[in-house]
């Protein structure tokens, strides 16, 4: 039967550098595939809602008449699945995290398409 | 390869005494799940020895038909009874501990005997 | 005779990860008779599946708990597959063995951690999480989430894993292993922490079988059962036997949760090794009707999902008997005799995943 036997594993980690990021000095490193936050490139959409009704918690919004598509980042849960559905490609998950926000209306993202010149 | 269960009737009269001979058998208690069915429901009351699953299956013509509780021949039975009770509304008879109605705070009582609403296409 | 009291312990502990409440009939120090009461974290999610179609469902069924989430969906998605009829390609069910066997290395490690907290050892409870902390960044890195891997789906997997980066993270978890076998050392040979976990909430071996325990709480107690022996995904193919203890102790069931650890990296160094080229996915085919048992083993015990669909899109029933559910009887055998000052040791020797209990 030992004593102390934590000693050994204190003493190596006394003298290293921390273990935990220094936020917000540092940032927590991500990976390629980290699930952050849904970016669209609008120009792109051709407004057929596919990814509308394929989001499980109805987070997506599309509105073809006025050519908008938004989504309440609140309700996303960051699943990718209208990401491997829209036809056009235009859907993206970004690595960054969606800001925060102090009300739940400030969560929820809204972009139209402008008009293509002739 | 999962592994394959067999499932087999039984009555709300013979539930006790058949529970007793499988515990003397060797078996034990993996787990007791209620389904709604059209008018009624049907308790499967699964049991478990060497990997295999062997389900009796009791079948109640309405929720409102009460089950006799075999949590005296098997103890851990009396909270899967409670939830029974408690989701479906079916009234079981003589649990080991029984929390009347209140093991899970919902909203409305018998949330689960409900038939599913209507899904409106978004 | 001495003076009876009755404590109440939780739902709010700061040693539990999720409520549960307690009632503990006290003689002096000692504990009498407990009477649990469970029911603050139902959400219903059973209900759900009335509104959630095959593949939707498993995002919810993912999120039933956050520790054992994979292998929630996975099981989920087995039953899927087996009431549709179709089976998951081989990469497929290699990667899911090597996910899930990952999900048992970061549970476990947060279990230790929050064992070393029950008995007031802080900084041991830091060292296993700063381990866990590696093995979630690999999650991280081949699935893009840190908890819920949202990477099991019914008809296979949704990311690939390429075989250079398998091969590093079997390097990185040999690397990993020694930290653990360090950290695991001080579980097991230390003598404070022997002097409180040895001999508290014995539990033997018919005991623990008769009241339904399951997982390390019933290895613990010297009977060797272990739901990945019956072969599903490709367990069959890996070689492997249950981590047993004959003490039935909380010192044994610490004991048989860090054998699994190092179970489980050799688990996934086998599954690499073996793991084969081709499809990651099959699809869907129709509406099946029909009913099914599936069982997995979660790093808590032993899953059983039941479903049953009756040829629309959505199934009819779908019943979860988790392991904290069959393991409650044992807990409640287990604690009175001892102590006030054991009782959250014994509490989390049971691994409380009450979201998963309540749903």
């Amino acid at each position: 039967m030992a004593s102390f036997k934590m000693s050994g594993i204190l003493l190596k980690h006394l003298f290293r550098k921390a273990k935990t990021v220094r936020y917000p000095s540092e940032k927590k490193k991500m990976f390629p595939r980290t699930r952050g936050s849904i970016g669209i490139d609008i120009s792109l959409c051709i407004f057929c809602g596919i990814c509308r009704k394929k989001c499980p918690t109805g987070a997506i919004t599309v509105d073809k008449p006025a050519k908008a598509w938004g989504i309440d980042r609140g309700r996303c849960i960051l699943c990718n699945a209208c990401v491997e559905v829209c036809p056009k490609k235009c859907l993206v998950m970004g690595n960054a995290f969606a800001a925060t926000a102090l009300t739940r209306d400030e969560l929820r993202f809204r972009v139209e398409q402008s008009p293509v010149s002739a | 390869m999962i592994s394959e269960s067999t499932i087999e009737p039984a009555t709300v009269s013979d539930i006790v005494t058949r529970v007793e001979a499988l515990y003397r058998d060797g078996w034990r208690l993996a787990q007791i799940g209620c389904t709604r069915t059209a008018d009624g429901a049907e308790i499967n009351y699964s049991f478990d020895k060497a990997l295999t699953l062997r389900t009796l299956r009791v079948t109640l013509k309405s929720l409102q038909e009460t089950l006799p509780s075999v949590s005296r021949v098997c103890f851990p039975a009396f909270h899967y009874e409670n939830e029974i009770h408690d989701l479906f509304g079916i009234p079981v008879d003589g649990m080991a501990i029984d929390y009347k109605g209140d093991f899970y705070r919902k909203a409305h009582p018998a949330p689960f005997a409900k038939p599913p609403e209507e899904k409106k296409d978004v | 005779m001495g003076m009876r009291t009755i404590i109440p312990f939780g739902p709010q502990h700061p040693v539990l990860p999720e409520p549960i409440h307690l009632d503990l009939v006290l003689e002096d120090e000692k504990v009498i008779e407990a009477i649990p009461r469970i029911g603050f974290i139902h959400r219903g999610l059973e209900k759900l599946v009335e509104k959630k179609d095959y593949q939707e469902f498993v995002y919810v069924a993912e999120r039933i708990c956050g520790i054992c989430a994979f292998i929630h969906g996975l099981t989920y998605s087995l039953a899927a597959e087996k009431l549709m009829n179709i089976e998951a390609p081989r990469r497929a069910q290699f990667l899911r063995v090597i996910w899930s066997e990952i999900a048992r290395l970061q549970s476990h490690l947060l279990w230790m951690g929050l064992m070393a907290d029950a008995f007031g050892f802080e900084s041991l409870f830091m060292h296993s999480w700063r381990i866990r902390e590696k093995i979630l960044n690999i999650i991280e890195e081949t699935t893009g989430g840190r908890v819920i891997f949202s990477s099991c789906k019914v008809g296979g997997v949704r990311y690939d894993i390429d075989n250079d980066t398998l091969k590093r993270i079997v390097r990185d978890l040999k690397e990993y292993e020694k930290e653990m076998r360090a950290v695991g050392d001080v579980f097991l040979k230390d003598s404070s922490v022997r002097h409180r976990l040895c001999g508290v909430g014995v539990l033997s071996k018919e005991e623990a079988y008769r009241l339904g325990a399951v997982g390390p709480m019933l290895r613990a107690s010297n009977f060797a059962q272990d739901l990945r022996q019956t072969g599903y995904c490709v367990y069959g193919e890996l070689d492997f036997a249950p981590v047993v203890h004959p003490d039935g102790d909380a010192y044994a069931r610490c004991a048989v949760r860090i054998g699994e650890l190092y179970q489980s990296i050799s688990l996934i160094a086998q599954a690499v090794d073996k793991i084969e080229e081709g499809p990651i996915d099959v699809k869907l085919r129709g509406f099946p009707t029909g009913e099914c048992f599936v069982r997995t083993e979660q790093p808590r015990g032993e899953v059983i999902y039941y479903a049953k669909a009756n040829g629309t899109k959505f199934l009819e029933r779908l019943r979860v008997r988790t392991p904290t559910f069959a393991n409650i009887p044992a807990l409640l055998k287990c604690l009175p005799g001892c102590e006030l000052a054991d009782v959250p040791v014994l509490v989390l020797t049971v691994d409380p995943c009450i979201s998963c209990t309540e749903r």
